[in-house]
């Protein structure tokens, strides 16, 4: 340790004098550019303190902050710019609301607007299951194409939306049951390998020609009457179409054994009570659009 | 290695009235947690209450064994004279040990964030539990060995006396890395407070900052018994990280405790009360322990290794003052366009713009002290790490102004941009500042002529450079995309794209990152080996011998690493 003056070699700099195991440091001053541009940063923020709200204080009446040249709160700018792109909208809103699903459907300028607004809500509140394409999924019907559960023409979808399927809140809600034949002891796993055997016929996929004859009687028994004799649903029950060879749950033989000795009884939300109907409207039309709608 | 000496004539290892303390405090500690083992109200309580039983009595049996062997004549792992560098030994051999987990779990829950199927459905090692671990396993665990054991040794150094405390410095060593297993194995069984980089619950808070506390007074003791006038500047900023972290710590988890046998509490606070102590806490976590901690090894390690002078005293009391100063404001700008009232944000938001000139005088500093060394850059790549470290330093900080301006942040809050700015913070500047001084301490402290591989400290310092500029390179695309397209709005007023649709272009940013991480993850494993072979005494044949001497070419390391007295 010195404190003498010392003068660094290489820079020609004076040291403070002092050195720490060997590390001493240069005199240099602040370099100007760094001083000057931290100036004109507490400058900046002193401005900016003046336009904007800013310092909390102390007043008779509680706390309370200074609120800015311009009276600029966040709240305000938000409400701001949703009020005004809901202003844009108003007249498209309005006449939606108003008229029948099917006269929207004639309307160019409203389709146009309400297909846009049933992209963004189907994107945001259905793509999770039905997926951004709306392609579906294990479970979750494919819409793009003319395979309806629960009819295809766009008040039916919309009833379907406003309802849902099997939404206990809802007490309109579209309701029915695929029976669990082997849980409930409807069928032994025989008649149900059968009646497999038979759907899988259907579509000429049947592996065993002698089991799905077998399984045809069993299915005239127990599934006509939802499924109908042909085989090709219904859709006022909700009953699928199964000659189509488009599977909600997979058409190879194990799931279907599964789907025939579990029953299947997948849920959909009933929107009404989520969103306005305008906007159920809106989606209903962009889904009928998507290339399946009746 | 001499057993005499020490306080008093007394054999140095044997007991004294404070390890008689402390011995009866962990024995006391060792049943208080048998008894809430057995009484726990769920399992991570128990499981927990166990490790600290056993720890405690580990703990007991320890200091018994060193008193016995001190009474052999045996040698203690450390003579009592000189300066303690044994726990910084154990201290750098934990940094390297930790580094190693926490960038694993990183580089494994990046890869979960690109293919989601990695979490074979297993709670244990899903993205919510993996990322604390990989969090508090880079910055506190890696980190916090790297500045506890750079302090150690830097203080002594710069202050010419020996670490204060017989046992507190190992208490200081142990305990920590107690902690940082409490808080891991609690994140694996689900054990969160929920707050960002203060996860670990109420009883592991205490066990801290009864540790942090310890290591505060050591600290302080060392500093009060100098041999030199002046506190050298790396000490101010370990000093001002040491108090400031205890401050945040006791500030952010004032919690209630569900009962004594609970692993679970909650907070004081609430709504955006709560969240404002959070990014009070969190933001000042990057700037106390991140940047004042690593500042103060900055401080040390760049002027020794540079063997020159720093570039200016002015400067560093100057750009201390007003870091210490303007840091403690800025955390509101992480609670931008939220519940957090307006005056709240525009304070943050200016202050973390005043703070960017102050960060700054870090950086000059540092790159300044090279001058009339600059041909170090070519010859040591440990100098080159060091440079590049001090670099991301002004990257970072001026990002993170930027950042903090709220139309900015309108763009890049919550989105992956955030992601890579942290990342070009911790890899860039924590990491290879780290790095650089671990490579400077590893042949001072085992008494090597070199490091085993200098061409190796090369492989390491490319490859994670490349892992670096991947990850947030891929950051810095994927976040501005993320922010666009949630923003994005079509004719009619609607969004553009679903959050689903947003998930799915970030894909392949996330394995050009995961492929970043583990670049980074491999330099690292280079550098391990390479001290590893370093500590047993190795040299890697046929490399020139060039700048890999001490920093100090008049002063050899033997001769400095006596206190003179």
């Amino acid at each position: 340790m010195s404190t003498q003056k010392h003068t660094d070699e290489i820079s020609g700099v004076e040291t403070t004098g002092h050195e720490w195991d060997g590390i001493r440091e240069l005199n240099n001053p602040l370099p100007k550019w760094w001083i000057y541009t931290f100036y004109v940063c507490i400058l900046w923020s002193l401005v900016y303190w003046v336009i904007f709200p800013a310092w909390p204080y102390l007043s008779s009446g509680g706390w309370k902050h200074t609120a800015g040249s311009y009276g600029y709160t966040q709240r305000g700018e938000v409400s701001a710019e949703l009020q005004k792109v809901a202003e844009g909208r108003a007249v498209f809103m309005k006449q939606i609301d108003a008229m029948p699903i099917e006269d929207i459907a004639k309307n160019d300028s409203l389709m146009e607007v309400a297909l846009a607004g049933g992209k963004a809500t189907f994107a945001d509140n259905c793509a999770p299951c039905h997926g951004s394409g709306a392609a579906g999924g294990n479970g979750f019907p494919n819409l793009n194409d003319d395979d309806w559960l629960w009819g295809g023409k766009l008040a039916d979808i919309q009833t379907t939306l406003t309802h849902g399927i099997r939404w206990e809140a809802d007490a309109d809600t579209r309701q029915n049951m695929m029976p669990r034949f082997l849980d409930d002891k409807m069928l032994t796993r025989e008649q149900i390998n059968d009646v497999a055997e038979y759907v899988l016929s259907l579509s000429n996929k049947a592996d065993d020609a002698a089991a799905a004859t077998r399984g045809s009687e069993v299915f005239a028994a127990n599934c006509v009457s939802c499924h109908g004799a042909d085989a090709k649903g219904n859709q006022e029950l909700g009953a699928p179409n199964l000659t189509d060879a488009i599977w909600l749950y997979g058409g190879d033989k194990a799931t279907i054994v599964t789907t025939l000795s579990h029953g299947r009884g997948g849920v959909m939300p009933a929107w009404g009570a989520r969103l306005p109907g305008s906007t159920i409207k809106e989606l209903a039309l962009y889904v009928h659009s998507l290339g399946g709608g009746k | 290695m001499a057993v005499s000496g020490g306080a008093g004539g007394r054999l140095h290892g044997t007991m004294t009235t404070s390890s008689y303390l402390t011995a009866i405090v962990l024995v006391a500690g060792a049943f208080y947690s048998l008894v809430v083992a057995a009484k726990a109200y769920d399992v991570p309580m128990a499981v927990h209450a166990w490790i600290f039983t056993l720890a405690f009595a580990a703990g007991v049996l320890a200091i018994g064994n060193r008193h016995f062997n001190a009474l052999k004549g045996l040698p203690g792992a450390d003579d009592g004279k000189g300066y303690n560098d044994t726990v910084v030994k154990y201290g750098v051999i934990a940094t390297l040990f930790w580094g190693i987990a926490g960038m694993l779990a990183g580089f494994y829950i990046a890869s979960e964030l690109a293919f989601p199927a990695l979490n074979f459905d297993f709670a244990y090692i899903s993205f919510g539990r993996l990322r604390p671990v990989h969090t508090s396993g880079v910055i506190f665990a890696m980190g916090g060995n790297a500045l506890i054991a750079t302090s150690f040794y830097v203080v002594q150094r710069t202050c010419r006396a020996r670490l204060a405390g017989d046992i507190a410095p190992w208490f200081v060593f142990w305990g920590y890395n107690l902690f940082i297993v409490i808080a891991a194995t609690g994140y694996l069984m689900g054990v969160t407070e929920g707050r960002e980089y203060a996860e670990p619950e109420w009883y592991t808070d205490i066990w801290l900052t009864i540790v942090w506390v310890t290591y505060l007074l050591v600290f302080l003791v060392t500093l009060m018994k100098r041999k030199e006038p002046h506190i050298y500047v790396a000490n101010w900023f370990y000093l001002a990280f040491i108090v400031t972290i205890a401050m945040l710590h006791l500030g952010n988890n004032l919690t209630v405790p569900v009962s004594i046998f609970s692993s679970k509490s909650f907070s004081a606070f609430s709504g955006v009360q709560d969240a404002l102590i959070q990014w009070w806490y969190g933001h000042n976590a990057v700037g106390f322990f991140l940047t004042a901690g690593f500042l103060g090894m900055m401080y040390y390690f760049v002027p020794k290794r540079a063997g020159r002078p720093v570039y200016s005293y002015r400067l560093s009391i100057i750009h201390f003052w007003a870091l210490i100063f303007l840091y403690i404001w800025a955390g509101p700008h992480h609670l931008h366009y939220t519940a957090l009232p307006d005056w709240a944000q525009t304070l943050g938001m200016t202050f973390s713009i005043m703070l960017w000139m102050p960060s700054w005088g870090g950086m000059i500093n540092g790159l300044m002290t090279l001058s009339g060394a600059w041909d170090k850059l070519r010859t040591d790549p440990v100098i080159r790490m060091l440079v590049v470290s001090v670099a991301f330093y002004g990257m970072s900080t001026f990002e993170g102004p930027l950042m903090s301006i709220k139309a900015v942040n309108s763009l890049s809050h919550y989105t992956d941009w955030t992601i890579g700015h942290v990342h070009s913070g911790a890899m860039g500047w924590v990491g290879f500042v780290t790095f650089g001084a671990v490579y400077c301490l590893v042949p001072w402290l085992w008494k090597r002529e070199r490091l085993y591989s200098i061409a190796l400290v090369s492989w390491h310092f490319w490859i994670s450079t490349m892992g670096i500029v991947l990850y947030i390179t891929a950051m810095w695309v994927s976040g501005i995309l993320q922010g666009l397209m949630w923003r994005a709005y079509d004719a009619q007023g609607f969004l553009e794209y679903s959050f689903v649709e947003t998930v799915a272009a970030m894909h392949t940013f996330y394995v050009i990152r995961a492929l970043g991480g583990l670049l980074y993850l491999t330099g690292t494993l280079i550098m391990v080996y390479n001290c590893w072979r370093t500590i047993r005494g190795d040299v890697r044949v046929g490399e020139p011998i060039i700048a890999n001497a001490p920093a100090n070419a008049n002063a050899p390391v033997g001769a400095l690493a006596q206190p003179a007295e």
